[in-house]
C-alpha cells in the first residue's frame, strides 16, 4: 500500500492531481470528472497503486472514526436476513504465492471501460457531432455537475483558444495534443483549472482523440466558438 | 474477516458489525444522511460485506479499507442515487491464496497510516476527514468552514506530505 509510487516504465507522463484521486476514492467527484479519471486508471498502473492508497486513507479514517449507537436488535435483524451462505470452495489448485505476471493486455479498443460501457461500445458507435475545421464532438450522458465529452481533433488541427470558469480534465486515448502546459499523449490527462488558457494543437500524423470533462462553460475567444457553445454543450 | 469469508462465520461476523456498523451509521451522519436512514444504509452496508465476503483479498486492502470501500458506494448509489464509474478490472482476476506476508505487510502498513493519521495536527486531519466524510468538493468545504480556498488545498497537501514520510520511514 504505497502512497508514493514510482513510474514503472509506462509512457504515461501526466497523471490526475491527488486533490482529483483524493475525491474519487472518497467519491465526491461529480460523475463526469469520475468517469475521466477511472478511465485513466484503466489505462495507469501507477494511478491504480494511488487509488488503493486513498481509498487506505479512508479505511484509516473510517477505523479510527468516532461512532454512533445501532438502533436496538440491529444485530439481530441483520443476522436474520443473511442467507446461509455455503463455506467458500477451496482455494484453486496450484496456490501459487505471488500475482501471477500479467497475461499480455487483452487486445481491446481504443475505449477503455468504464468509458466504453457510457459510450455503449467501440469508438464507432459514437455520433458526433462537427464543430468545425474537422473538429468533432460527442456529450456523453452522466448525472452530476460535470459535462463529458469525446473530442476529435483532426492531426495538426487545434481546439480554439479558450479559458475556463471551472475545471477542466483532458484525458488523451489516440494521438497527442501540446500546449503551453506540455505535450500529452496516449494515457496523459490535463488538469487545467481557471488559471489555465490554453490552444491545445494536436500532433501531426494521427488524429487525437480525447475525453474531456468541464464543470463550468469554457471562455472561448473568438465568436465563432461562442455561437457554437450554447448549441453543443462544451 | 477471513473466517466469515472462509467458514461464513456467523460470531465473527457480529464482531465486525459490533465495530464497523457504528462507524458506518456516522460516517454516512457526517456526510448529510438522517439518522434513521444512515442505521438502515449501514445495516445493508453490513449485509453486503457478508454478501460479498468472497471478494475480500487480504493482500489488498485491510477490512476497514474494504468496508470504507463498500460504504462509499452506497452513499453514491442510494443516496446520491448517481453511477459511480470503476476502472477496468485487472486482467488476472481475483488472486490465487495471499501470501502470509504480504497480508502481513498490509496490515502493518495500515497500522502505520492510522497512526500517522492520528499524529496530524488538528488543522490539518479534520480537512482529510471532511473531504472524506461530506459530499463535498474542496470548494465547498471552502463555504462550509470560511477557509480560504488556498488555504484549504495547502493543509490537505501537507497532511498528504506528512502521511507520505510517514509510511517512508521504516
Ligand atoms: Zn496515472
Ligand atoms: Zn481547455
Amino acid at each position: 500500500m504505497p502512497l508514493d509510487l514510482k513510474s514503472r516504465g509506462t509512457a504515461i507522463s501526466h497523471h490526475p492531481t491527488d486533490a482529483l484521486m483524493m475525491e474519487y476514492a472518497a467519491g465526491t467527484l461529480p460523475e463526469g470528472f469520475a468517469l475521466v479519471v477511472a478511465t485513466h486508471i484503466s489505462m495507469c498502473d501507477e494511478c491504480r497503486a494511488r487509488l488503493h492508497a486513498f481509498e487506505a486513507v479512508g479505511g484509516a479514517l473510517l477505523d479510527s472514526a468516532p461512532t454512533c449507537e445501532m438502533g436496538e436488535g440491529a444485530l439481530a435483524r441483520v443476522m436474520a436476513g443473511l442467507d446461509a451462505r455455503p463455506a467458500r470452495s477451496p482455494a484453486p489448485v496450484a496456490p501459487q504465492s505471488r500475482p501471477q505476471p500479467r497475461p499480455p493486455a487483452r487486445p481491446r479498443g481504443l475505449l477503455p471501460e468504464p468509458l466504453a460501457g457510457y459510450v455503449g461500445g467501440g469508438i464507432g458507435s459514437v455520433r458526433w457531432k462537427p464543430l468545425g475545421l474537422g473538429v468533432r464532438t460527442a456529450v456523453i450522458p452522466t448525472g452530476g455537475s460535470a459535462t463529458a465529452r469525446l473530442l476529435y481533433i483532426p492531426a495538426g488541427e487545434s481546439v480554439p483558444d479558450h479559458g475556463h470558469r471551472g475545471r477542466e480534465l483532458t484525458l488523451v486515448l489516440q494521438g497527442a495534443f501540446a500546449d503551453a502546459e506540455g505535450r500529452f499523449g496516449p494515457g496523459d490527462i490535463e488538469c487545467a483549472g481557471t488559471e489555465v488558457e490554453h490552444t491545445p494543437v494536436a500532433e501531426p500524423g494521427q488524429d487525437c482523440i480525447c475525453l474531456a470533462a468541464t464543470d463550468a462553460l469554457l471562455r472561448f475567444r473568438a465568436l465563432i466558438p461562442r455561437l457554437a457553445q450554447p448549441l453543443f454543450r462544451i | 474477516m477471513l473466517a466469515v469469508r472462509d467458514r461464513a462465520d456467523r460470531a465473527a461476523f457480529a464482531q465486525l458489525f459490533a465495530h464497523f456498523a457504528p462507524r458506518v451509521k456516522a460516517f454516512l451522519m457526517k456526510g448529510g444522511t438522517p439518522a434513521a436512514e444512515a442505521e438502515d444504509h449501514a445495516q445493508e452496508v453490513m449485509t453486503t460485506l457478508w454478501h460479498k465476503a468472497d471478494l475480500f483479498d487480504p493482500a489488498r486492502a485491510s477490512v476497514a479499507t474494504w468496508v470504507f470501500t463498500i460504504a462509499r458506494n452506497r452513499r453514491i448509489d442510494a443516496i446520491r442515487r448517481a453511477r459511480r464509474p470503476e476502472p477496468e478490472d485487472l486482467p488476472w482476476g481475483p488472486a490465487p491464496e495471499p501470501d502470509p506476508a504480504d497480508m502481513l505487510a498490509l496490515a502493518q502498513d495500515s497500522a502505520r497510516l492510522g497512526d500517522a493519521l492520528r499524529a496530524l495536527p488538528e488543522a490539518q486531519r479534520s480537512l482529510v476527514e471532511r473531504a472524506y466524510w461530506g459530499e463535498e468538493s474542496q470548494t465547498e468545504i471552502a463555504a462550509a468552514t470560511g477557509l480560504p480556498l488556498g488555504t484549504i488545498k495547502s493543509r490537505i497537501r501537507l497532511a498528504l506530505d506528512r502521511l507520505r514520510h510517514e509510511m517512508k520511514a521504516t
